[in-house]
């Protein structure tokens, strides 16, 4: 072989360099190129569903004198609950508003007047009265939700300022303009959504159902997978005999962690549901599915963690004459928990968003009530997505979105979560 | 590679050597100290004395396998109270898996295999009954590289008095914890700041906390492997210091690479090549007049 000259390697190893940068830089680009692309769909996507949903954090009221009839309310003057429960409510809304408009006569018309109030406004007044018998009888002020499609037209127009709507007549967009003009119809944060059940009115309806129904299940996955899953990682990590039986557990593990969900949801229906007999829609079912969900990922995170200490560690306590279990749980445990935590909220964000186990045990059902317990039916917040997303209504287009905005804040602060505690209970060593 | 496996006391298994000398049998009735037959003197592949004066520790006839490596074949050798023995020799010849079976360490390793008569004191270090947690408190040990736990200060040295139930309040876990931190040397650097996390320190303070760890639990052997090969000469110089203290009150075996530590700190050295012990004798006449050529070969610097 022939040995280089000073120039000729010089000369080889600029001309290899300049390959070498331009390999480098191609590189650079293509990683730029991806990351840019991502953060572009991410930020498609978010535009979307704020432009599609900030608006469902707005709601029109409308103010009307409610006169609680006697004639109406409680015709006997029992003042038997019963009774007034189920009186007419929605009367006293028409009452009023014909009192506003009063040249309106014929039914068509009619029809339309009220449906410039949400049919809401009787169940609040119901409410109202059933809460206080005294109100029969008396006059009353109060800012009652508008109808969906007139609150759909006041907020499309301030947005886009188009004064026709293809949903309101001219004569109820008269009427709007009237009350708007009066002072009598106004624009307001929306509690009803954050607070309210599922309706099948969109100005009725809320996510605090929902919400609480995936409080619930979550509450229920966190109490058993975590513990169970921190324990079967170290007995599987550090106290297992090497066996074939331990291969063939680690192994399916492996596979759970794998399986689609709907077919978790398929097996809580069958052992749940069928074998146990527990409630259809319940958050405590909806919270096991989800426990079989997320309990491989949690082993497999808390065996990584427990992994990844460092044997000088484990040496030292044992060293000192540490028995096995001391060294476990004084040592080993408090380095690997960061990480299992962070594999557990990760999981638990994985289950909070997970909706395809959860219509197989009847969490898709629509429930108006907000649930109260464990046993009591709910459905999640995705599923909540899901069956809005479903409904034909316009108002729900926005609430929808909304919907999502939330899950996904949900999703931020649990994310947010893991990483903090990592950063905060992560110990060098 | 050895460190990172499971620790499975059950899988160590006994057996008795082939042909060593010493069998167990007689030791045990007439008493390890008593016994100084000529046969036991002498190990057949040993150049020297295997025996100390007043053992502590005596092996016999000690194998250890990893698996299908042996790596440590047919060892004796005493290791005397008040004695300072270091073990040396070129990289992967047995003498931190030598002294790893002295508490038991190799436990750890699923694949190691230790056979042979192992004895603490005359007992059996290997015997069914003899419990680990036990042995390693009256034999401590010191890493080669420094691993205080990722706690206080305080909390390092107290951590083995503390699972021991050495004290029985906290006045007399604070004299434990204050007593070792200055026979280790270390108490006038730390002592403002105990509160403060053991991996704080530097290299060489590190590895005086683990000593003061290590003698916190008062153990009757400390068992040190390479304890400065990851220090500077000035924390090295501490140390060795420090290995001379310690030795008016603890046996001590230390595995070093370096040959000049070996003759500064030890009274008497061991040389190892290739899982055997090819030689064991006084320090100055293992230096200055090896009789194995291997031994010569390698204390004069011409390999390893």
């Amino acid at each position: 072989m022939a040995i280089l000259t000073p120039a000729e390697t010089r000369r080889r190893v600029d001309a290899s360099l300049r390959r070498r940068y331009r390999t480098e830089k191609l590189f650079r680009f293509y990683g730029l190129l991806s990351v840019l692309l991502g953060v572009g769909f991410l930020l498609l996507l978010f535009t979307t569903i704020i432009a599609n949903g900030y608006g469902a954090f707005r709601q029109s009221f409308v103010r009307l004198d409610i006169q609680f009839d006697p004639a109406v309310v409680d015709p006997e003057g029992a003042r038997q609950p019963d009774l007034l429960a189920s009186a007419d409510y929605a009367q006293l809304v028409k009452t009023s508003l014909r009192t506003i408009f009063p040249d309106v006569e014929d039914r068509a018309s009619r029809r339309d007047l009220n449906a410039l109030v949400s049919s809401g406004g009787g169940y609040e007044l119901q409410r109202m009265v059933l809460a206080d018998p005294g109100l029969i009888g008396q006059t009353r002020t109060l800012w009652l939700p508008a109808g969906d499609e007139v609150n759909l037209y006041v907020k499309g127009r301030a947005a886009e300022g188009e004064s026709e709507s293809q949903h309101l007549s001219e004569q109820q967009i008269g009427w709007v303009k009237q009350l708007e003009a009066s002072g009598q119809l106004r624009q307001q944060f929306n509690t009803i959504f954050f607070t309210g059940g599922d309706s099948r009115e969109p100005e009725l309806a809320g996510i605090w159902g929902a919400t609480k129904g995936s409080f619930f299940m979550l509450l229920v996955t966190l109490v058993l997978s975590f513990p169970l899953g921190v324990a079967a990682a170290i007995y599987l990590e550090e106290f297992a005999p090497r066996s074939w039986l331990v291969d063939v557990i680690e192994v399916n593990i492996n596979n759970l962690a794998a399986v689609p969900s709907i077919v978790f949801g398929l097996l809580g229906l069958a052992v749940f549901i069928n074998f146990f007999g527990l409630p259809r829609s319940a958050p405590l079912v909806g919270g096991l599915v989800l426990t079989l969900m997320t309990l491989p990922v949690i082993i497999i995170a808390s065996r990584a963690s427990i992994k990844s200490v460092p044997p000088s560690v484990r040496e030292a306590a044992l060293g000192v004459g540490a028995s096995k279990m001391q060294m476990v749980f004084h040592h080993v445990l408090p380095l690997a928990l960061p990480g299992m935590l962070t594999g557990a909220i990760i999981g638990m964000a994985r289950a909070l968003g997970e909706s395809a186990p959860l219509l197989m045990i009847g969490m898709v059902a629509f429930i108006v009530e907000v649930p109260s317990g464990f046993l009591s039916p709910s459905t999640a917040l995705p599923v909540q997505i899901y069956l809005w997303a479903d409904s034909p209504e316009r108002a729900f287009v926005e609430r929808t979105s909304a919907a999502i905005m939330v899950l996904l804040a949900f999703l931020l602060v649990m994310n947010a979560a893991a990483v903090w505690l990592r950063s905060r209970f992560e110990r060098r060593w | 590679m050895l460190l990172m496996e499971k620790e499975q006391e059950v899988a160590v298994k006994r057996e008795l050597p082939e042909g060593a000398v010493s069998p167990s049998g007689r030791s045990s009735k007439a008493g390890p100290i008593a016994d100084s037959a000529e046969t036991d003197r002498i190990a057949p592949d040993t150049v020297g004395d295997v025996t100390a004066r007043d053992p502590v520790i005596r092996v016999r006839g000690g194998n250890v396998h990893y698996g299908e490596n042996h790596a440590l074949r047919n060892i004796s050798l005493d290791v005397g109270r008040n004695e300072v023995i270091a073990l040396i020799g070129p990289s992967g010849c047995g003498k931190s898996t030598f002294i790893r079976c002295l508490n038991r360490m190799n436990d750890t390793i699923e694949s190691a295999r230790v056979t042979g008569d192992f004895r603490l004191d005359g007992q059996d270090i290997y015997a069914r009954d003899t419990d680990v947690v036990m042995l390693r408190a009256r034999v401590g040990m010191v890493f080669q590289k420094p691993n205080p736990f990722p706690k206080s200060i305080y909390e390092n040295v107290a951590y083995g008095a503390r699972i021991h139930g050495l004290a029985s309040n906290r006045a007399e876990l604070d004299d434990i914890v204050y007593g070792s931190l200055e026979r280790a040397g270390l108490v006038d650097e730390v002592k403002d700041r105990l509160d403060e996390p053991g991996t704080g320190l530097s290299g060489g303070q590190q590895q005086r906390l683990c000593i003061a760890r290590t003698i916190a639990v008062n153990p009757e052997v400390i068992l040190m492997d390479e304890p400065c090969s990851a220090l500077d000469p000035i924390a090295t110089a501490r140390i060795e210091d420090l290995i001379d203290e310690l030795a008016q009150k603890y046996a001590i075996a230390i595995v070093t690479h370096s040959m000049q530590q070996a003759a500064r700190v030890s009274n008497r050295t061991a040389y190892f090549h290739l899982g055997r012990l090819v030689e064991v004798g006084p320090t100055d006449r293992i230096f200055t007049n090896p009789s194995h050529k291997l031994t010569e070969d390698y204390v004069t610097g011409r390999f390893g």
